[in-house]
């Protein structure tokens, strides 16, 4: 049975969703795979643009926040996925060896009108980077299970 | 790539298509995005997702890696017909990203983009800013994902 369901989300909460690092291993690799592009792929052709270096992927930051949100902070919710994300912003590049903290902010919680057993949370997601600025920030408005015992006398069932 | 100044509002790619093989998603999963309704047939099916499917992320990551091979296909060509490439410069985000059906185990998904809007930027001299919405189709013509990506091109001068 998770610990945090719907009911437990209140809007100014703010949680710690851990800390990693981003190694040139896993750029490399995840930009291999997904965006082939040289700023991701290879030191010295990075240096030639825009970025002036190896920088990971905003897609592959996006997989990196939400394997840490799955690991330190969904793991214990009753977490169903998300219909969308509303808004990311790439802040800032993420480059190798960098320590990133992942932090969650819940915006407002809204009940489903068609789901009894289920609401959503907007949350805004954030990546921060070793000077302790944002590197990403990411408004998604995941759904999450009822505890059902609570939520049917609320609705009449 | 294009020069800025050659992109107009309204103008359509066919990026190509990809199928989604289970093993696939459930690669993908593993490693960004570890849900059971991402990661087994058997939890899947008691999920409201009925069925293995593909995370929400794998389907615009696979849409980045088909875009950076469209650009490199015509880029190729601009060079063998001896024309000028112009550079994409990094992205500062993207909105709207909704995913409108699950992408289920042996989904082909064919991706398009048309171009939104177009903005000259005073900031940065020699880039322009392109907003692009984004689409994934399934095999039975329905609309799987969408977004609206935006990112630096250079400009002609």
């Amino acid at each position: 049975m998770p610990r945090l369901h719907w009911e437990d989300f209140e809007p100014g909460q703010v949680t710690d969703c851990g800390a990693r690092v981003v190694t040139r291993e896993e750029i490399v690799a995840f930009a291999a795979e997904y965006d082939p592009q040289p700023m991701h792929l290879d030191e010295q052709a990075a240096r030639a643009t825009l970025l002036g270096g190896l920088v990971a992927s905003g897609w592959h930051s996006c997989c990196i926040l939400m394997r840490m949100l799955t690991d330190n902070f969904l793991v214990d919710a009753s977490f169903m996925g998300a219909p969308g994300v509303e808004e990311v912003r790439w802040l800032a590049p993420v480059r190798p060896g960098e320590r990133i903290t992942a932090r969650a902010t819940v915006l407002e919680t809204r009940a489903s009108r068609s789901r009894p057993d289920m609401g959503f949370v907007k949350f805004r997601f954030e990546l921060i980077g070793p000077s302790d600025q944002p590197v990403m920030s990411l408004v998604v408005s995941p759904m999450f299970g009822r505890r059902t015992a609570t939520a049917s006398p609320e609705l009449g069932a | 790539m294009k020069y800025f100044e050659d992109i107009r509002v309204g103008e359509t790619s066919d990026l190509g298509r990809h199928t989604f093989t289970a093993e696939d998603i459930k690669s993908f999963a593993a490693r960004f995005d570890p849900q059971p309704f991402h990661l087994d047939e058997a939890a899947a099916a008691r999920s409201h997702f009925g069925a293995l499917c593909a995370s929400g992320w794998h389907t615009v990551c696979v849409w980045m890696r088909l875009l950076i091979h469209y650009r490199r296909r015509e880029d190729e060509e601009r060079r063998a017909r001896g024309e000028p490439v112009a550079q994409l410069g990094p992205s500062p985000g993207f909105r709207d990203l909704k995913w409108l059906k699950p992408v289920y185990a042996g989904d082909t998904v064919s991706y398009g983009s048309e171009v939104l809007e177009m903005r000259p930027l005073n900031s940065r001299p020699g880039w322009g800013m392109i907003f692009v919405r984004n689409v994934g189709v399934n095999q039975h013509g329905e609309p799987v994902m969408s977004f609206i990506s935006s990112a630096f091109v250079e400009r002609r001068s």
